[in-house]
């Protein structure tokens, strides 16, 4: 078992962040540790993808984004003025809910990230390297060649995953990895992202409290506040995981584990 | 506890920082200038186009040109009154023509499986994209007006909806094909019969796409010069005499007039052939966002 170091990676501060004229998300702070794996919970509609969105600025891609509060990259926030998007993403990666290679082959796929930052080295053996960081290298070393797409749907998930770390980002996010996949391929990333704790910092999104409680060493419950006609969501509560879904504080979070809502 | 060694320890945080000097950046930053300047560059004959057909044309225009009729040679006054009326009675019998068949046609190629036939009529509608609208007048005279012996309104329809059947049915099946299947699915899953899912389902979520083709396509066959002068000729009179509308006799139409007139050598036809051009774009235009609007109000993909 890995120690979780005490060390703050990403400091998360959000005081209000809007799209145009609906605000989706105020006060959540969660600071993210290293090498530590970090699940966001909460009701659909709570904004956690949001959240998670925030930590590489995908949420720049959104017409009317607008954030206030900060995101702290080692103490370096990376909302600041003159700060480049692209860059940060190159530190901080990203998983999505579907799998998305490439329509191009599993070797290509990989070494996508690779190309995109001029690597000169051995593109061959960083593709290999991440391939079996993700699990994956046994069932695709002889067909290297062969499409991404004509994987599996947990097998493009770990494609997926190997393309995020062959860069060697020191952040992964994941929005709900495991959502489209059956049980069996979602053990496998959950033990993937047991494993990954090990070398990279962890984000992740989830449905799945089961999940949260396996793979996360820390925990935040957002819950979303419909005063005023909005559909504001926040952060109820943040915690180590077994102290969050054992003995909850807040009077949401305990109803939400029950499952008396979702 | 510190045993984990740390990559990021000593990372040099200048790499965040938004730099010109990084190739990659500079590129994007060069190419994002090129992409715009270009697009406004694309825009420069259209709005030139425009300024001057308000320029020269809005001088002539007033409610006089809408309402009456051409003048002769040396005349003052006069208008475009019955151009107008039979530009729109060529162009709606066009399309009560050519919609039925290409909606029909659209689909049968969007529900066929790709079956020789299919393969063939959207080789033939994609090669009649192209086809030179003479040809198509042609066409028209040698079906229509020696068949019937008159160059007539009809005629006209004729060949604007062979030039209006190929867009119409290429963004049609388009648009049905974009359908998402899973919403298909949902209604096969129901127990609903091919044709329910077509007309339940499929039309009422590519309305839009229909909309924005037959648009084009009335943009496109409006503005045509070359297949009405070989079938509805020209005429200097209404379409109408003793209470009868007369599609069997040669009709004016704004592009034939405006051909006419811009080649007289009297500065009244010459003006009025300016301001019969800005009428009809201002008609096409207005016939554009008529469509838009429609395709907003349906959208629910």
């Amino acid at each position: 078992m890995a120690t979780v170091v005490e060390d703050v990676v990403l400091d998360c501060h959000i005081k209000e962040l809007h799209y145009g004229s609906f605000k989706a998300v105020r006060d959540t702070t969660i600071p993210i540790k290293r090498n530590s794996i970090t699940a966001f919970i909460g009701p659909s509609g709570c904004g956690k993808s949001t959240v998670l969105r925030c930590l590489n600025r995908m949420n720049d891609l959104v017409r009317g984004f607008r954030f206030e509060g900060h995101v702290k990259y080692r103490g370096h926030d990376i909302y600041r003025h003159g700060i480049d998007p692209v860059a940060v993403r190159r530190f901080i990666g990203m998983v999505f809910q579907q799998p998305n290679p490439f329509a191009t082959s599993i070797y290509n796929n990989v070494a996508f990230g690779l190309r995109l930052n001029g690597f000169k080295g051995n593109t061959a053996e960083k593709v290999e390297k991440a391939l079996r960081g993700a699990a994956l290298w046994d069932e695709v070393k002889d067909k290297l060649q062969k499409s991404g797409l004509s994987l599996s749907g947990g097998q493009q998930q770990r494609l997926c995953i190997a393309r995020a770390i062959a860069t060697e980002p020191e952040v992964l996010l994941m929005d709900e990895p495991c959502s489209a996949l059956d049980p069996i391929a979602t053990r496998h990333i959950e033990e993937l992202m047991v494993e990954l704790r090990r070398r990279f910092t962890i984000a992740i999104v989830t449905h799945n409290l089961q999940q949260a409680l396996r793979v996360a060493d820390f925990t935040g419950f957002l819950y979303v506040d419909t005063q005023n006609g909005g559909r504001t969501g926040y952060l109820v509560e943040f915690g180590e995981s077994r102290q969050l879904f054992e003995a909850p504080a807040h009077h949401h979070t305990q109803q939400y584990i029950r499952g008396e809502f979702s | 506890m510190g045993d984990i060694d740390d990559p990021f320890a000593g990372i040099d945080f200048s790499q965040l920082e938004l730099s010109l000097q990084r190739p990659r950046t500079l590129v994007d930053f060069l190419l994002n200038l090129l992409v715009g300047g270009m697009t406004v560059l694309s825009l420069v004959p259209l709005f030139s186009v425009i300024l001057m057909l308000f320029w020269r044309g809005g001088q002539r225009l007033s409610l006089a040109v809408f309402t009456e009729l051409p003048p002769a040679p040396l005349e003052q006054g006069g208008g475009f009154g019955n151009a107008i009326v039979g530009t729109l009675t060529i162009v709606a019998i066009a399309v009560l023509a050519s919609v039925p068949i290409g909606l029909l046609t659209a689909i049968y190629l969007a529900e066929s499986e790709n079956t020789r036939l299919s393969q063939v009529v959207r080789f033939c509608a994609k090669v009649l994209t192209g086809f030179p609208s003479v040809l198509a007048g042609v066409f028209a005279y040698g079906v229509v007006v020696v068949a019937t012996g008159e160059f007539s309104a009809l005629a006209g329809a004729v060949a604007l909806s062979v030039l209006m059947l190929p867009t119409i049915i290429l963004t049609s099946e388009d648009a049905i094909r974009m359908v998402p299947s899973r919403m298909k699915q949902a209604a096969i899953g129901m127990g609903a019969t091919p044709t329910q899912v077509v007309w339940m389902v499929e039309l009422p979520a590519a309305i839009p796409g229909i909309l924005t083709g037959v648009m084009l396509a009335v943009a496109r066959a409006a503005g045509e010069t070359a297949p009405l002068i070989f079938t509805a000729l020209f005429s200097n009179y209404w379409m109408w005499s003793h209470g009868q509308v007369h599609l069997m006799q040669p009709t004016a139409s704004l592009a034939v007039l405006i051909y006419n007139f811009a080649g007289q050598p009297f500065p009244n036809q010459i003006a009025l052939a300016w301001a019969a051009a800005l009428t009809l774009v201002l008609m096409v235009l207005g016939a554009n966002l008529v469509g838009q609007s429609l395709s907003r109000r349906q959208t629910h993909l």
